[in-house]
């Protein structure tokens, strides 16, 4: 589609502007997070992505996904991160050691990922347009993910609980010297 | 349902509910502030608190705010500058986000969000980085290891709360905070359908578990370790003046009001009455002027809880560091367990 006619055409604009303004936004902050030169900062950034993430979901009417996402990511993992990097490398100011010598590999193997990612989502949707859910569609997926996971998918979800409380477990015994 | 003579477009509704949403977070923390901070502590220390700034002191608080907005702005020489500035906005903004999905009438809401507690829980642990960063960013030891505490505890009494919360939500079965009071107002206890059935009643265990977590979020005496003027100066609010100094302030007591409103919907009742006393079986058949009577009921529920909260605060010495962690960790989460448990097997059973 050329980008006339995807300017003409009337599929949830606002939407669709939406989209577009996170997703600059978060690919600064990303850009942001591998760039600067203070390890709190990049956490930081880091959490401007996730909360991007998070808008997207909210974007795609998926609410407790979102809700999950900020739960999880900013309200336990970089809470735990920034409280990691606080209480080991509590200076203010640039470090000067945080890109080490390798980073160079790291673009083809993010351009490997970006690839197979794309890749696969353009297999599996290819040019599938969503339907326009209504109300009461929208409404209910909170309530279709918890049929899901306490009906079809409770073994799953089980097993996982049992792997997360295993890890759990693993890492205090680790961690405990006594 | 709502029944207006004009039409509203859609961005007069938006500009309604962001004002709406304005007059729900500060009215209650400004009322908060005179009845409790200034005038209830003060009669409790045998004082009368302020008295000269309009009838019994009433206007002292725009004295207060007028005051700091005219302090200087002071951001320490060492301190990283832009995220000592972003800190307090975090931390405010995090309340203002939290209302947005507390119901106040049957049509007085913000936004109906299915998974309304859960999202409440979640943006209540976003703070946690505005108070981080604000302790780290200050460039001062005192600010650092209130931060820390702060972050240490505000994760242990997370916890609890979530799991508190399960119990009410498995009673209600929606995490819709509309469709909880609505179950609240509409089941009964013991056939008596005069009373409803606020879940206080059956959920008293998950009730005080709640309060005991909000009571430590909101870093109130006996949970203020990380504030602590006396070891501390004042934690990770050491540095800040001024106007930054007053966003933590008014946070702190608006966050107390806005959790004081989720409490009172969870396990009080919320905005409503028991449905039948008025013959309404369901929320459509709710009359409107529920809509201006539901934020009254809501105001002084919210009040009564405060009133709990602070007066808590002004009775208890602070609990020690350990202390505070292993009561979290060991009676707290083992209990709200517990408390799932009995109530899952209860809700299958009877």
């Amino acid at each position: 589609m050329s980008l006339l006619a995807v300017l003409a055409s009337d599929v949830n604009v606002a939407q669709n502007v939406g989209f577009y303004v996170i997703a600059a936004i978060m690919l600064f902050a990303a850009f942001s997070v591998v760039s600067t030169s203070d390890v709190v900062h990049a956490a930081l950034w880091l959490v401007v992505v996730l909360g991007g993430v998070a808008a997207q979901y909210i974007l795609a009417a998926a609410e407790f996904v979102a809700v999950s996402q900020v739960m999880v990511y900013i309200g336990a993992v970089m809470v735990l991160f920034l409280f990691g990097i606080m209480l080991t490398r509590s200076m203010i100011g640039s470090d000067t050691d945080v890109n080490n010598k390798g980073w160079g590999i790291g673009i083809p193997v993010a351009l490997l990922m970006f690839g197979v990612l794309a890749y696969s989502v353009i297999d599996a949707f290819d040019n599938t347009v969503l339907v326009d859910r209504s109300e009461v569609q929208i409404a209910s997926t909170t309530t279709a993910i918890s049929d899901g996971y306490l009906g079809d998918y409770l073994v799953p979800l089980i097993a996982l609980s049992f792997v997360l409380l295993a890890a759990a477990v693993g890492a205090i015994v680790l961690a405990r010297k006594d | 349902m709502i029944q207006l003579a004009v039409e509203i477009p859609y961005w007069g509704q938006s500009l309604l509910r962001v004002l709406g949403g304005l007059v729900a977070v500060l009215l209650p923390a400004g009322t908060i502030v005179y009845v409790f901070l200034f005038k209830m502590m003060s009669f409790m220390q045998s004082r009368l608190g302020p008295m000269e700034a309009g009838p019994y002191g009433s206007m002292q608080l725009l004295a207060e705010v007028s005051k700091w907005l005219q302090k200087e702005d002071i951001i320490p020489e060492n301190a990283d500058a832009k995220i000592f500035k972003i800190a307090p906005i975090i931390v405010l903004a995090s309340t203002f986000l939290l209302v947005v999905v507390v119901p106040f009438g049957p049509d007085a809401w913000f936004t109906d969000f299915q998974a309304g507690v859960f999202y409440a829980l979640a943006i209540g642990s976003v703070s946690v980085i505005g108070i981080l960063i604000a302790g780290w960013s200050s460039a001062n030891k005192y600010s650092y290891l209130g931060g820390l505490r702060a972050a240490g505890q505000l994760i242990a009494y997370e916890l609890p709360m979530v799991l508190a919360v399960v119990g009410v939500v498995i009673q209600a079965g929606s995490m819709n905070l509309q469709q909880i009071v609505v179950a609240q107002n509409t089941q009964e206890i013991f056939g008596l359908d005069w009373i409803g059935l606020p879940f206080v009643l059956t959920q008293f265990v998950g009730f005080l578990i709640f309060m005991i977590a909000v009571q430590a979020e909101l870093t109130q005496a006996p949970f203020d370790m990380p504030i602590a003027e006396s070891e501390l100066v004042s934690g990770y609010m050491t540095e800040y003046s001024g106007f930054r100094f007053l966003i933590f302030f008014i946070g702190e007591f608006a966050t107390a009001g806005v959790f004081a409103f989720i409490a009172s919907i969870l396990f009080l009742g919320g905005w409503g009455v028991p449905f039948s006393w008025f013959g309404w079986e369901s929320l459509d058949q709710v009359e409107n002027w529920m809509n201006v009577v539901g934020p009254l009921i809501m105001l002084s529920k919210m009040m009564l809880l405060v009133g709990i909260i602070m007066w808590v605060r002004f009775s208890y010495p602070r609990f020690r560091e350990d202390q505070l962690q292993r009561f979290a960790w060991k009676v707290l989460i083992p209990v709200s367990l517990a408390n799932i448990a009995i109530t899952a097997i209860l809700k299958v059973a009877v």
